[in-house]
Parts: structure tokens; C-alpha cells; sequence
């Protein structure tokens, strides 16, 4: 074996499985919150706002993490636009991850709304008080929501097919556990 | 390099349709939540939607409530709040407050003699960095105990059938307590003259952790002189605003806060439920109007009063309104921001 690395190292799938626990709860917690005008509005919303907080942090941690330790490379007999998709998607999630905790904070910020984390603390608003400006990040906030939950379709479509179909080591790569059973050495 | 092992055909097939079954369930689990898959759940969309007669245009307004006049001023807590709550805003001192006089009308344009419902918006703001946001009306119970009574009370209202408002108040008994305060009670011509009463129950948390259902109401310094709307209608469409106008102008207006504490099994999730006159009432401090400014340039208009920003120290009870009032009062505003080419803005260069 040479240096090269076939999987994440062991924060970098931390992260990722975590990550992917918060992003879902998430999305869900959004789509379901807006939809209902019951007690359990109030719950979720005061569950999105730091969750969100929680998943920018993680975020930039995680690209920190991932610029220091980079990725293991995709099989070389990978199609390229199915590189170039694997690619293009994991830039398209740093840009969500990062993108909509900031687009909602900017969001409650034009509106003058308090943006309250667990145990009452309070960030300060990052953007002032604007009708024009919320209504743009209302809308950039909703339509990317979709957009990411899409994304993660695909993207779960497509590590199923490396592990199922494909069987080419991809999802081992990112597996909480060692699979190796699925993966064989060249002889 | 690796050496994939590739599958046979029909396991290729198989786990093709595994990764269908699992992304499909994954869609349909989102749209069940989103409520795609569930017409009847009583949305923020249908609620505003409901509010919103036929032949009104509310573009750019707020959904209910929709005329109103900005104020500024002060509230001076004197203190007696703190045995009930931790909040700040209750510390014995001066605290902005910004405000919105209002009717109940979706219709921007009604005239005031019309309306029967007046109501009041207010954020304090505290040096702590936090906020109590509430939004109250004159109305001393409100007309029914559920959301989903409101909702059905707003298409009642607004519906063709001679006979819907008959079966909505044989439906809901708990209508009748307002039914009686909107036709008996009397009229004032001022803003000023009006007690304002927050109607759902809150939890104050007191410095030692423990918790007092409570309610609300601003009670007017100014003597209420009763008026019938008939002779309300002849001072004009917008009498009210130009009235608080002209007497905050020539002198500082002012309402004593009062808190009402509740005696265990007084009913906290039903504002259609007053509470028993004997109740013990603490004031709290004194809000004081100082100034009024006009809606379209003035410093509420993009606030939303919503009951739920609340400091630590208050927090929302059993009652389910203040939840349904955040949901609708949040769409209502983010309509009504997206709308500001509708808005009638006359001074130039006020906002784009």
C-alpha cells in the first residue's frame, strides 16, 4: 500500500454522517414548520435557528478539515460526467451548507427579527432592517431548501449505485465502518 | 488500482429498484411533512388566505389589522414586575418602545367607524438585547377558543350563505361572550381612551425558576368618552389617526401596564375564557406615547408584532393561539414585504 488514502479520514466521516443527520432533521423541520400553524410551529422553529447556527459552524469545520486532508481520488475507470458530477455536488453542498445558515440569519436580519439559540443567547443581526432584501433571501432561502433536498436525493442515489451497482470502494470511502469485504486489492 | 466486482444482471436490477424504493420513500416523506399530501392541515397560507375578503386589495399591507399609525415612546417599569418575571423589561427603569395603533380590518382603506376591533402593537426593547414583542385589542375576550375556530370563523364570515354565521355560533358557544361585548359595549373616538388587553395567557418566570400563568392589558390614563359609530362616522374615514395625532402632539399619552395572575385551573388555553374580576393585578410600569408617525414612513411598518418574541423571563403557555398568531402574522409579513411596489408610498424617495 502507498500513501494514498482510500477513505476519509476518521473526522471527515464524523462529520459527515453527523452533518447529514443535522441537514435532514433540517430540512424536514423546515418544510414541516411553514406548514402548520400548531403549537408544535413554535417547537420547530426554535429548533431550526440554532440547529442552523450548529450546521454553518460544522460546515466551515469541515471544510477547514477537508482543505488540510482533501479526498480519497474517485476510481479511475469512473465515467467522467459522473466525475464531474461528484464534483461539481460536493462543491454544490459546501455552497448549501455554508450558504443557507447564512441566507436565513440574513434573512431574520432584514426582517428585525431576534435570532434566539437554545438557552436564550442572542446573535446580532448581520444585515439591516430591509423589505427588499428579505424578500430576496425568503425566496433564495425556500427555492435552495428544495434545491438541497434534491441534491441529497441524488447524491444518496448515487452512493447507493457505487456500493450496489457499481461496487468500485465510493461509498466505503465515506462509510461510518470498514467494509472492506467490498473492495479488493488490484493482485 | 481497484478491481470492482461487478454484479450479474439481475442483481444490478434489484438494487436499482432498492435505490428507487429508498429515494421515493425519502420524496414522500418530505412531502408529507411539507403537508402536500395532507389539503385539510390548516396552514399559514390558508389562514392569511381566509383573512383576505373578495373586494379588498390588501398588496403590500398587513393581512389583518391592516390600517394602523405608528407611535414611539417609553415604558417605565416600576419594578413590581419582577416578583413575577426575570425579564429586564421589568427592572425598575426607562425602555423604548415602538409601537402600532391599529383597526381590525384587512381592508387598508376602511373607515375607522367601521371597525369594531381596535388594537394595539408593541416592542420593548431592553439593554440586555432582548425583546417583548406583543400584540393586543380592546376586545376583553377573544371570540373564539381554537385556531381552527378562527379559521373556521373567517370563512363563516366571509361566506354566501345567508345562514354560515348562525350555524358558526351555534357551533361555538364560547362566540357569544364577544358576540355581546361588539354589540353592547361602548365606542371612544381616540385611540387613547382604549384599554388594550393581551388576551392569551403567558408564563412568567420569576428569579427563583418559578412559573406564573398570567395575561396582560394596557389600561388608558385618558377618561373614555363613549361616541356611537354613527357620530364616530361623521369626523371622517381616518378620524382615529388624525385624533391620536393631534393629542399625542399636544401632550404625551399614557397607558398603566397591568399583569393578571392566574389562580390554578383558571382557564390559560382559552383567550375566549375571561378570568374571574378578582383576580390578583399587579402595574408594572407605564407606557407612554410620545410621538406618532405615519404608517408609510414610519418606524413599525416593517416590524412584525409577533407575541411570540418574547425576553427571557416570559414564555408562551398552553394557550395555542400565540403559535397559529406567529405562523399567520409571519406570512402575512412575508407577503406583504415582497409587495412594496403596491404599497402607497406619497413621500419621495421614502423607500424604494
Amino acid at each position: 500500500m502507498n500513501g494514498v488514502r482510500r477513505r476519509f479520514t476518521v473526522p471527515q466521516r464524523i462529520l459527515h454522517w453527523l452533518m447529514a443527520v443535522c441537514i435532514l432533521a433540517m430540512l424536514f423541520i423546515g418544510v414541516g414548520m411553514v406548514s402548520t400553524v400548531m403549537p408544535k410551529y413554535l417547537t420547530l422553529v426554535s429548533i431550526h435557528k440554532p440547529l442552523g447556527i450548529a450546521i454553518l459552524f460544522l460546515a466551515l469545520v469541515r471544510l477547514a478539515v477537508r482543505l488540510a486532508y482533501g479526498a480519497p481520488p474517485l476510481p479511475v475507470d469512473l465515467p467522467e460526467p459522473m466525475k464531474l458530477a461528484a464534483h461539481l455536488s460536493h462543491y454544490a453542498f459546501y455552497v448549501l451548507m455554508i450558504g443557507m445558515p447564512l441566507i436565513g440569519w440574513g434573512m431574520l436580519s432584514a426582517a428585525a427579527y431576534p435570532v434566539v439559540l437554545f438557552g436564550g443567547v442572542h446573535l446580532p443581526a448581520i444585515l439591516p432592517l430591509s423589505d427588499s432584501v428579505h424578500t430576496l433571501l425568503w425566496n433564495a432561502h425556500f427555492y435552495l431548501a428544495f434545491a438541497f433536498f434534491a441534491l441529497i436525493l441524488l447524491h444518496v442515489g448515487a452512493a447507493l449505485f457505487h456500493a450496489l451497482v457499481r461496487r468500485d470502494g465510493v461509498f466505503e470511502a465515506m462509510a461510518p465502518v470498514s467494509t472492506h469485504d467490498a473492495v479488493v486489492p488490484a493482485e | 488500482m481497484l478491481q470492482p466486482h461487478r454484479p450479474p444482471a439481475r442483481s444490478v436490477f434489484g438494487s436499482l429498484l432498492l435505490i428507487a424504493v429508498v429515494l421515493g420513500a425519502s420524496a414522500a416523506a418530505f412531502a408529507y411533512t411539507a403537508g402536500w399530501l395532507s389539503p385539510q392541515r390548516l396552514t399559514a397560507n390558508k389562514m392569511v388566505d381566509a383573512l383576505t375578503p373578495p373586494d379588498v386589495n390588501p398588496a403590500g399591507h398587513r393581512r389583518n389589522h391592516a390600517k394602523g399609525i405608528c407611535f414611539t415612546g417609553i415604558f417605565e417599569a416600576n419594578g413590581a414586575g419582577s416578583a413575577l418575571s426575570q425579564a429586564q423589561v421589568f427592572s425598575r427603569g426607562q425602555y423604548p418602545a415602538l409601537g402600532r395603533f391599529n383597526i381590525a380590518t384587512p381592508d387598508p382603506n376602511a373607515p375607522d367607524a367601521t371597525v369594531r376591533v381596535r388594537g394595539l402593537g408593541l416592542r420593548i426593547s431592553t439593554p440586555d438585547g432582548q425583546q417583548w414583542r406583543t400584540a393586543m385589542i380592546d376586545a376583553p375576550v377573544f371570540p373564539v377558543s381554537t385556531p381552527q375556530a378562527f379559521y373556521e370563523l373567517l370563512l363563516a364570515s366571509g361566506s354566501k350563505d345567508p345562514n354560515a354565521m348562525k350555524a358558526f355560533a351555534g357551533a361555538h358557544p364560547e362566540f357569544a361572550a364577544f358576540g355581546a361585548w361588539a354589540t353592547s359595549a361602548p365606542w371612544t373616538g381616540s385611540y387613547a381612551e382604549e384599554r388594550f388587553n393581551s388576551l392569551n395567557s403567558f408564563i412568567f418566570v420569576d428569579n427563583s425558576g418559578a412559573e406564573h400563568a398570567v395575561r396582560w392589558s394596557l389600561l388608558p390614563a385618558a377618561q373614555p368618552v363613549s361616541v356611537s359609530p354613527d357620530d364616530l362616522a361623521k369626523r371622517g374615514p381616518d378620524v382615529l389617526e388624525q385624533e391620536i395625532t393631534e393629542r399625542v402632539h399636544s401632550g404625551p399619552q399614557h397607558w398603566t401596564m397591568v399583569v393578571t395572575v392566574a389562580n390554578p385551573g383558571d382557564p390559560t388555553a382559552d383567550p375566549s375564557k375571561a378570568w374571574p374580576e378578582d383576580r390578583r393585578a399587579i402595574e408594572v410600569g407605564t407606557l407612554t406615547v410620545q410621538q406618532i408617525e405615519p404608517e408609510r414612513d414610519g418606524p413599525c411598518r416593517d416590524i412584525n408584532f409577533d407575541p411570540t418574541v418574547l425576553p427571557a423571563g416570559i414564555h408562551t403557555s398552553d394557550d395555542p393561539f400565540p403559535a397559529a398568531r406567529s405562523s399567520a402574522y409571519a406570512k402575512s409579513y412575508d407577503r406583504r414585504t415582497a409587495e412594496v411596489q403596491d404599497y402607497p408610498y406619497t413621500t419621495t424617495g421614502a423607500k424604494p
